[in-house]
């Protein structure tokens, strides 16, 4: 087995170009996924009895199903109910939506787990409905719900290497094409592993860092 | 879709369930001997054990499996396609629960194994009588909910080519050319499955629960 460094060289534009659709896809669909699982947590928990319970079947169908499937079905499937994407906006929206119903059940969890007694506190002295939502559950609930959350971010960046199956042009679809064409899967799929590697640590000790950084703001 | 394609549907996921409780059970082993390097006063332990769990853990399986099928043949290795898969799953899942492990065994209460001391129960009585069966026992939902990630992430494993429920799907959506039906079939199959696991999992906690000393 030979290990030739010069062919991750040469296709170092191509690398890039596809590690830069990784990120863009991962940032958003982790941004996406938050927020929509959010108002996801907000409706089970607020809205009508049948919402809350379509909402809960959604759920768990996206929990206990694969990522590859869904993201056939989405792809493949669409069109025939007459949703035709391009393999990106496919792949987003898929990973949006995977994405939502997981932090539905971590938003869900948070907020939980704020203490009965600090919203009873609120109502005491006086603040609204709203209020309380702003200044005591969703501070209080983001804190407890930090780690969960990172550790759900770095599950997404994994998870948009099965994007590659539907040809989005993504890290893992371009340097596996670039081993193929040089017929150096070995070099290539080295390289993506690293380049994984260090992105999933990086980002975990990122979270790390933002959850010492937040800490004094901990008070459940 | 008729009674045939459904049955062959059925069979596929008789094999997504076969690959995945073989790479549970040879994960478990190697995620065993993970733990125990981890656990280790000896460094040279470790520190590779580390390593383990840090790749396999922070690199996705799709690449890991890519990865494996590829560099097999390139050192003169040439195995079938679910060789390749089950050394794949076994190892990513390994890594996982070697790290479920270790969290079992970190939380076994001090006091408990203070006391063993007392009473003059021997290191390996410790392990055997104490340690091991109450870190065994905080494991058991992890091991749960890793039986069903692990069958889930099985469905990439249809990328090198083992004919599973995800490629059956795939195969039968492009032959009939009936995607939404036959992907749809497969998740509801998917989902049965992964309802029995989690069904099995807290009947098997409450088991655990019963005959409990801590």
């Amino acid at each position: 087995m030979s290990f030739d460094v010069s062919v991750i060289l040469g296709a170092l534009p191509a690398i890039l170009s596809g590690l830069q659709i990784t990120l863009g896809i991962w940032l958003a669909s982790t941004a996406m996924g938050a927020v929509l699982g959010f108002v996801v947590a907000a409706l089970r928990h607020f809205g009508p009895q049948p919402l809350a319970l379509a909402l809960r079947l959604a759920v768990e169908v996206l929990r206990g199903t694969p990522f590859l499937v869904q993201i056939f079905l989405l792809y493949f499937g669409g069109p025939f109910i007459g949703l035709s994407l391009d393999p990106v906006p496919a792949g987003l929206l898929g990973l949006s939506l995977y994405a939502a119903a997981y932090f539905s059940e971590i938003v869900r969890a948070g907020f939980a787990a704020v203490p009965r007694g600090h919203v009873e506190a609120a109502q005491c002295v006086g603040l609204s409905q709203a209020q309380i939502v702003r200044r005591i559950l969703v501070p209080e609930m983001t804190m407890l719900v930090l780690p969960q959350a990172v550790n759900m971010a770095v599950i997404l960046l994994k998870e948009t290497a099965v994007l590659s199956i539907i040809a989005v042009p993504e890290a893992t679809a371009t340097i596996s094409a670039i081993g193929s064409q040089q017929y150096a899967f070995v070099e290539a799929l080295f390289l993506l592993a690293v380049i994984y590697w260090g992105l999933v640590e990086a980002c975990g000790r990122a979270g790390q860092a933002l959850e010492c950084r937040l800490s004094k703001f901990r008070f459940a | 879709m008729t009674p045939r394609l459904f049955e062959l549907m059925l069979k596929a996921a008789g094999t997504t369930v076969v690959i995945s409780v073989a790479s549970i059970g040879i994960g478990l082993l190697i995620g065993i001997l993970v733990c125990a390097a981890r656990l280790s006063p000896r460094p040279w332990l470790r520190w590779p054990a580390g390593l383990f769990v840090s790749f396999f853990r922070g690199v996705p399986l799709l690449v890991q499996l890519l990865l494996i099928y590829n560099l097999l043949p390139a050192i003169g290795l040439t195995v079938p396609s679910v060789v390749a898969a089950l050394i794949g799953l076994s190892l990513c899942t390994a890594a996982y629960q070697a790290e479920n492990l270790r969290g079992g065994f970190t939380s076994v209460p001090r006091g408990l194994l203070e006391a063993a001391d007392m009473v003059g129960l021997s290191p390996w009585q410790q392990f055997r009588r104490i340690r091991a069966p109450i870190a065994l026992r905080l494991t058991v939902p992890a091991l749960v909910n890793e039986a069903i990630l692990i069958l889930k992430a099985s469905s990439l494993i249809s990328v090198v080519g083992v004919i599973e429920l995800t490629r059956t799907a795939q195969n039968l959506a492009a032959s009939t050319y009936e995607p939404l039906l036959f992907y749809a079939v497969a998740g509801g199959l998917y989902l049965a499955i992964n309802w029995l696991v989690a069904a099995g999992g807290s009947l098997a906690e409450r088991a655990l629960r019963r005959g409990r000393l801590a």
